[in-house]
């Protein structure tokens, strides 16, 4: 007789186990050489309170009524738990704070599609420093990571969520139009942008910068292309990236990191740099985090932030495809 | 292969060989293959009626597969690249794969269609203030409706869909529309057009950054295309 468990989790066997509990410990090991204590928080907390870290309502979660009728959900990420951690146990400390986690979350996705409902995160928080030292600190620490994992292959993007939002203020392009393109964006809908840019009047400069700036990718050099086709207007736009990799070359960590324009994540607290990891044995993408200036004030205590999370059986499959187990 | 049946959290990603192409087999295949003659690679062996699903063309490797399967291999990894209708990347607009290019055949019409000089879609609409619409693009159906103010019964079928209506499964229909001659055989009209869906070009998340080089070349080839 088989006993069913939900689809979108799964069980482990001891020998996938030990090798998952191997790679879980270089990765703390690697946050705890830089300088991140380890912090648990619960499973399960007040949707109330989760609901505050995201302003347009948590990503899909799981809620559930506890004994006496409150609103309970599994986390779907540890981001928010330590923003509220910070807020409620170093509400007087003196910033910043370095703490990392390797813990479950769990997300309502639709089953089939190579997602699964019960994962386990491995990652950091840095609060209370802002970018770009902030930010690079942050991405030298995710380098490390990847090293300790043997994912020596594995590339960091490194892009601006306020970017094209930036660019779209600047030009004046108006609310209706500016939420379309920034939904396309959204989509990776290129063929989109190019529609929609054709019927805004922009001069030509600032029509070639939306249509060619999200597809721009790579290194240093993508900023000069981008100064290239739009002259000096979309310099202010880029300002912010071009210090943050200005910073990661005195870390020594610039080229790890691959520059993409067009880079946008799909949680909302995002505020400037935005990350993903990718690695060529692997169809998916491994981890991704950036700032969240924003979101510690939401819980009372405003501070800039930055963070990142890794996928961990994402980061064990990619160890066994490039034969680094 | 230790374990690997077992976990379903990601696909392998196509590595480091050439480009793997996913192809629609159906209605765009030929257009595909043509337009890749025309920059340059020699498609011929994918031609002919060969049951192989893979070719290796030199720069590319050609997957080809049905139509509605290309975002899923894109999307994973098992392909780098995909060319599909955008019917197909409408209807499955959650996953995530760049949009890269409008290719630019292939062009057909998504619309909302009766039957001729029959009003039961707005008898339907006016007493019980719903129409009952059968369709393979369900969600594109349901996204149009809701976004005209309407409320549909939207029923999938997967076969034909232009029998619906005609034994009363369905008070219209809604599909992607080529030159019209099923619909008028079938005693259908065309009462609204949704969209005008051409081939397009995609791309994986991981390959659009890891071999930008390549992809962006083949983009620019594909673009300078006279059409």
């Amino acid at each position: 007789m088989i006993h069913p468990i939900p689809p979108g989790t799964r069980d482990i066997l001891p020998e996938e186990r030990r090798e998952l509990r191997r790679l879980g410990l270089a990765l703390i090991e690697a946050f705890e050489r830089h300088g991140y204590g380890e912090v648990a928080t619960p499973t399960i907390e007040y949707e109330e309170v989760l609901a505050r870290g995201d302003e347009q309502g948590a990503p899909p979660a799981y809620r559930f009524f506890d004994e006496s009728g409150e609103l309970l959900a599994l986390r779907s990420d540890m981001t928010i738990p330590i923003a509220r951690l910070i807020a409620n146990r170093y509400a007087t400390a003196e910033p910043p704070f370095r703490l990392c986690y390797l813990a479950t979350a769990y997300r309502a996705v639709r089953p089939q599609r190579g997602q699964m409902r019960e994962f386990t995160q491995a990652g950091v928080e840095l609060v209370g420093s802002p970018a770009p030292q902030g930010t690079a600190e942050v991405v030298e620490v995710l380098a490390a990571a990847l090293d300790a994992a043997g994912l020596t292959r594995a590339v960091i993007g490194l892009g601006d969520a306020d970017l094209y939002r930036r660019l779209l203020d600047d030009f004046g392009v108006g609310a209706e139009a500016r939420a379309r393109l920034l939904g396309c964006l959204a989509a990776h809908d290129h063929v989109g942008i190019e529609t929609e840019v054709a019927g805004l009047d922009l001069s030509a400069a600032a029509a070639a910068t939306l249509i060619r700036l999200p597809g721009m990718r790579g290194g240093p050099e993508v900023l000069e292309q981008a100064r290239q086709i739009g002259g000096e207007i979309s310099a202010p736009a880029t300002a912010r990236l071009a210090a943050t990799l200005e910073a990661l070359r005195e870390r020594g960590v610039a080229d790890r990191v691959s520059l993409d324009l067009g880079l946008v994540r799909d949680l909302r607290y995002y505020t400037g740099a935005v990350l993903e990891v990718y690695d060529p044995a692997l169809g998916h993408i491994l981890g991704g985090g950036g700032r969240y200036d924003e979101l510690m004030g939401r819980f009372g205590r405003s501070l800039p932030a930055a963070g990142f999370a890794l996928h961990l059986e994402r980061l064990h499959v990619a160890q066994a495809e490039e034969g680094v187990l | 292969m230790r374990g690997r049946g077992a976990i379903a959290t990601a696909t392998r990603g196509s590595g480091d060989g050439p480009l793997k192409l996913a192809l629609s087999r159906g209605a765009l295949f030929s257009g595909a293959l043509d337009l890749l003659d025309r920059i340059g690679i020699d498609t011929s062996q994918a031609r002919g009626d060969s049951r192989a699903l893979v070719f290796d063309v030199g720069e590319l490797s050609l997957v080809t597969m049905r139509p509605s399967d290309v975002p899923t291999y894109v999307e994973a990894g098992a392909a780098d690249l995909g060319i599909t209708g955008k019917d197909v990347l409408a209807e499955q607009s959650d996953r995530a794969v760049y949009e890269l290019l409008d290719l630019g055949f292939g062009a057909c019409r998504m619309v909302v269609a009766g039957r001729r000089d029959d009003d039961s879609m707005g008898e339907a609409e006016r007493r019980l203030g719903t129409v009952r619409i059968a369709t393979k693009y369900p969600r594109t159906a349901e996204r149009h409706f809701e976004q005209t103010g309407r409320q549909a019964e939207v029923i999938e079928v997967k076969g034909s869909v232009e029998l619906a209506p005609l034994v009363g499964l369905a008070d219209g229909i809604v599909d992607l529309v080529d030159s019209g001659r099923t619909l008028a055989e079938n005693d259908l009209e065309v009462r609204e057009e949704i969209a005008t869906c051409t081939a397009r070009l995609v791309a994986n998340r991981v390959s659009h950054k890891l071999r930008a080089a390549e992809i962006d070349d083949l983009v620019a080839r594909l673009r300078g295309v006279d059409r």
